[in-house]
């Protein structure tokens, strides 16, 4: 009874799209009704085994108005065992053996390259290179309808960093202590989000969120303290965001009522693989997206438009082919495009320019010019893109 | 350098040296026409005309033959070389005509399919033995009923292609086989009461392997599996002493018991093919000149009668359509048509639609035979053969055959998957040897597109693969490119028909070779599949805690799955 309870309670701190939690036990009987499945496949049916789970692609997505991000449609891949299969099929049923033995019944946890090296004790079943493990994590994820993190999964890749007026209120692992970490102490270093991020808790006087693409001008913003002067609470994603990062903003957002606003480079992969992909979601993870997803970002810059009114026309670089394909995709296959007109807009200006620009362009008119003058000016205008 | 003017020749003085060559005279010095190039060579004609006498001989005397090839080397560059046949035998007046005189024969004048054709090769062998060694050729010759065998040594005086009888007496003698199983055991002795021995000395060489006198027999009896062939080689130690010591004191030319024993090739049928049925020439295979001196020589008194009864698929009627194209009296005599009036014959005979020369005179092999041919030859995964329709060129009928053999990897060390296709050449029965590349049977093989049959095949050459390539062609009148008979002229009308049976047998090869394919294929994906079955029931024994039994049961039931449907893609 106290774990329903206590789960009951998560929830509603979470608020809006609240990531359901399963625990061990439940992922550990999924596992076995798909294993069961199969084996009554085999041996009762006497047919051709398969699996299904949802098709992860863009194609498979809807832009869903009222939730804010991309929700997967009903699409499913079947995977039937056939000689084209065998392999992979073999190798999802022992994934998910090892799930269910080794992380969920002994509640450890594993990186997905340790995976990828536990299956070399597999023998012909092996996975030669991590891509093929990682797309099969993906898929049973998919499959279960759980993410991997609550498997047990861990990311390798670092969350991101946080600077700012926020004290995290996190636990030590093993006494389940309480530790606060007050975020605008931490001199001209960052506190890095750990790869899990549920059980965090906050406090914060901020007035908004700002998230930046680059470490280099995140650092700039740090060294100058721009977060006392703007109120803001800083985030660097160093490309695109991941899971945990997408997930802590959403929390911190949610949890204290907090605008969020998103600063990348000004071109297609900015727009509509780093900002698209943190507030709606992507194609890739499409099951999983409402909990990874920031609907209340807005987007700050740098828009075509900044490089004409700031000047900057000589501090761009010509769209490169893959810029303008990436661009051109967008405005034909992504649904988040498609409803935007303003990015329709902003992206067809983007290919009449030809020209993309970075964030650190304004270093063109002095060196603190981005946080003397743009971000200032940008702020306090509050044209923001959706 | 004195000058000194040639005496200019006058007319009288050329007319002194001025006088007839005998065809003798002329192969002496152009043996190389008759297939005595070289002394490896000349062994292999000698053999082949010999072989090829004798079964012209049987067939026609409907005797199944059987026949011995024995070859002794006497001397480092000498061999005797023995064919002995159970044959008609040969009436006495006319054995010193066959074996010494060039141009003697019975099949030359007919249009008739038969091995032998001009009357040349044998009494060339018997010339080619009297230069090089000065030896007699030898004949012993019994026919059936007579109470002894003529033996006649003859040598040919080249000045006058005639003749000299050395020697002629009567002796005890009858053909005698001595059939060897392939473990080297004798078995029964064969001892006809007629048949024919010849017997030449010569300067030659002994070669194994390919385009030698073993390779020919071998080839021979494939496509005449009515034959019975027996064939021994007794060769000399190299560097020893010029004869092997006699073990016994008795006759020179009796082998020494140690010597190596005979080979026989079984028969594998025992019936002649049916016997080919001589024909008429067809008019539009004939060109003017002959057509004029045939005109000359019928015994027709009318030109009608001439044309109707000396050529085939000529009627009366069409005899007269010719007649009034050719603006000439049907009742004309033949022998008085005038040169201009021939052309005009001529001219009207070919613009005369005229049925197509009978083609029941050819004797095929047969599919059937064929392939029994092949399967003796070698151990192979697919085998087919295919007849063609006869058809004609210029006149005379011709039918091609055509065999093909995908023999197993590994089996024939020269069958090599990367080795041009071996290819087996005949013409009315006799195995081709030489000049490969001048004869129309390579040039047909190597224009067929072979990749499509699923050959490799470099580009205008003979495919590449395992693959052993048999083309026959039977015919009235085989054109050769020369007198040695060793490859066939190019008409096209003979390269589109050999052209049409490789297709179709390379059509059958395509069907197999993809079976194949697919079969491996199967194999493969089966193996593949295999291979990770066992994962999956490991995984699904982790996750679902069965037990062993349960396990074992997955896999077998996923291996049944496997075989009832290959766990295809469908």
């Amino acid at each position: 009874m106290a774990t329903k309870v206590k789960k009951k309670k998560t929830e509603k701190e979470a608020g809006g799209e609240t990531l359901k939690l399963v625990d061990k036990q439940e992922a550990g009987q999924r596992i076995v009704g798909i294993s069961r499945d199969i084996h009554n496949d085999i041996v009762k049916k006497h047919r051709k085994p398969s699996m299904r789970f949802p098709v992860r692609a863009l194609s498979n997505v809807r832009y869903d108005l009222k939730r804010g991000h991309f929700e997967i449609r009903g699409k499913m891949a079947t995977r039937t065992l056939t000689y084209n299969t065998v392999k992979t099929f073999a190798q999802s049923v022992r994934l998910m053996a090892t799930t269910k033995k080794d992380l969920l019944d002994k509640n450890d946890i594993a990186g997905k390259r340790e995976i990828y090296y536990n299956s070399k004790s597999w023998g012909e079943c092996r996975f030669d290179e991590q891509p093929e493990s990682d797309t099969l994590l993906d898929d049973m994820e998919a499959m279960l309808g759980i993410n991997r993190e609550q498997l047990g999964y861990i990311p390798e890749e670092r969350g991101g960093d946080v600077t700012g007026p926020l004290t995290v209120l996190d636990q030590n692992p093993v006494t389940g202590e309480t530790i606060k970490i007050n975020c605008a102490k931490l001199g001209s270093g960052a506190w890095s989000i750990p790869s899990r991020v549920e059980h965090l808790r906050f406090e914060s006087k901020a007035a908004l969120i700002l998230v930046i693409e680059t470490a280099s001008l995140f650092q700039r913003l740090v060294h100058h303290v721009f977060y006392e002067k703007a109120n803001c609470i800083l985030v660097s994603m160093s490309g695109v965001p991941t899971r945990a990062c997408r997930r802590f903003i959403r929390r911190l957002a949610d949890d204290q009522k907090l605008p969020v606003l998103v600063f990348t480079d000004g071109d297609p992969y900015g727009y509509c693989n780093i900002y698209r992909t943190l507030k709606v979601g992507s194609g890739q993870a499409a099951h999983i997206n409402r909990y990874f997803c920031v609907p209340q970002a807005r987007y700050l810059g740098v828009t075509p438009q900044d490089i004409i009114d700031y000047k900057l026309e000589d501090a761009t670089h010509p769209l490169e082919e893959a810029d303008i394909k990436r661009a051109k995709d967008a405005l034909k296959n992504d649904p988040f495009i498609q409803h935007h007109k303003e990015w329709q807009n902003t992206l067809n200006q983007m290919l009449k320019m030809g020209v993309r620009i970075e964030q650190q362009a304004f270093a063109k008119h002095g060196l603190n010019f981005v946080l003397d003058h743009y971000l200032p000016e940008k702020l306090k205008k509050k044209q923001f893109l959706p | 350098m004195a000058k000194r003017t040639p005496t200019a020749e006058t007319a009288e003085t050329m007319a002194r040296k001025q006088r007839d060559i005998s065809v003798s005279e002329f192969f002496l010095k152009n043996r190389h026409l008759l297939g005595f190039d070289n002394p490896r060579k000349a062994l292999l004609t000698t053999v082949k005309e010999a072989v090829d006498n004798a079964l012209d001989a049987c067939e026609e005397a409907g005797i199944i033959p059987e026949i011995s090839v024995d070859i002794q080397q006497i001397g480092p560059n000498r061999f005797s070389v023995a064919i002995t046949d159970n044959g008609p035998g040969i009436v006495r007046a006319q054995i010193p005509k066959i074996f010494a005189k060039l141009l003697y024969g019975s099949k030359f004048h007919r249009l008739r399919m038969s091995r032998g054709q001009q009357g040349i090769g044998i009494s060339a062998a018997g010339m080619y033995g009297q230069l090089t060694t000065g030896r007699a050729t030898k004949i012993l010759s019994r026919t059936a009923g007579a109470k002894q065998a003529h033996h006649i040594e003859v040598q040919i005086d080249t000045r006058k292609n005639t003749p000299t009888i050395l020697k002629d007496v009567m002796i005890e003698w009858r053909p005698e086989f001595q059939p060897t199983g392939t473990d080297g055991s004798p078995g029964e002795q064969v001892v006809s009461a007629h048949g024919t021995c010849v017997e030449i000395e010569m300067e030659a060489a002994y070669f194994r392997g390919a385009r030698s006198v073993e390779e020919y027999l071998k080839q021979c009896a494939i496509v005449n599996p009515h034959l019975q062939l027996h064939f021994r080689a007794q060769l000399l130690k190299k560097e020893g002493t010029a004869e092997e010591p006699a073990p016994t004191a008795g006759e020179p030319a009796t082998p020494p018991a140690a010597g190596s024993p005979w080979t026989t090739f079984f028969r594998g049928v025992n019936h002649l093919p049916p016997p080919p049925v001589e024909i008429k020439p067809h008019p539009h295979g004939v060109e003017l000149g002959l057509l004029m001196q045939m005109m000359k020589d019928t015994p027709a008194r009318t030109l009608r009668a001439a044309l109707s009864q000396d050529f085939s698929r000529v009627s009366g009627k069409v005899a007269l359509d010719i007649c009034e194209r050719a603006g000439l009296d049907p009742r004309a005599n033949p022998s008085r048509i005038a040169h201009r009036e021939s052309e005009a014959l001529f001219k009207a005979i070919n613009e005369t639609k005229l049925m197509r020369p009978p083609t029941d005179c050819l004797s095929p092999i047969g599919e059937e035979q064929l392939l029994a041919g092949l399967r003796k030859e070698m151990t192979a995964d697919f085998l087919t053969a295919v007849t063609r329709p006869p058809t004609v060129y210029r006149g005379n009928p011709f039918q091609v055959e055509v065999g093909l053999a995908y023999v197993r990897p590994g089996d024939q060390a020269d069958l090599g998957a990367d080795e041009p296709a071996r290819v087996m050449r005949f013409a009315n029965r006799v195995p081709l040897l030489h000049m490969a590349g001048a004869c129309s049977i390579t040039k047909a093989i190597a224009g067929v597109n072979w990749k499509s049959y699923g050959l490799a095949q470099p580009r205008g050459s003979l495919p590449t693969g395992p693959v052993v390539i048999m083309v026959h062609m039977a015919s009235v009148w085989v054109p050769f490119t020369s007198e040695s008979k060793e490859a066939i002229a190019h008409y096209p009308e003979i390269i589109r028909e050999i052209t049409f049976g490789l297709q179709e047998c390379g059509r059958q090869l395509a069907v197999f070779l993809h079976k194949r394919r697919r079969l491996a294929e199967q194999d493969r994906k089966r193996s593949y599949i295999a291979l990770y079955i066992p994962h999956l029931a490991l995984g699904l024994k982790d996750i679902l805690d069965l037990s062993d039994k349960d396990e074992a049961r997955v896999v077998s039931s996923l291996n049944d799955l496997l075989e009832r449907t290959h766990l295809e893609t469908t």
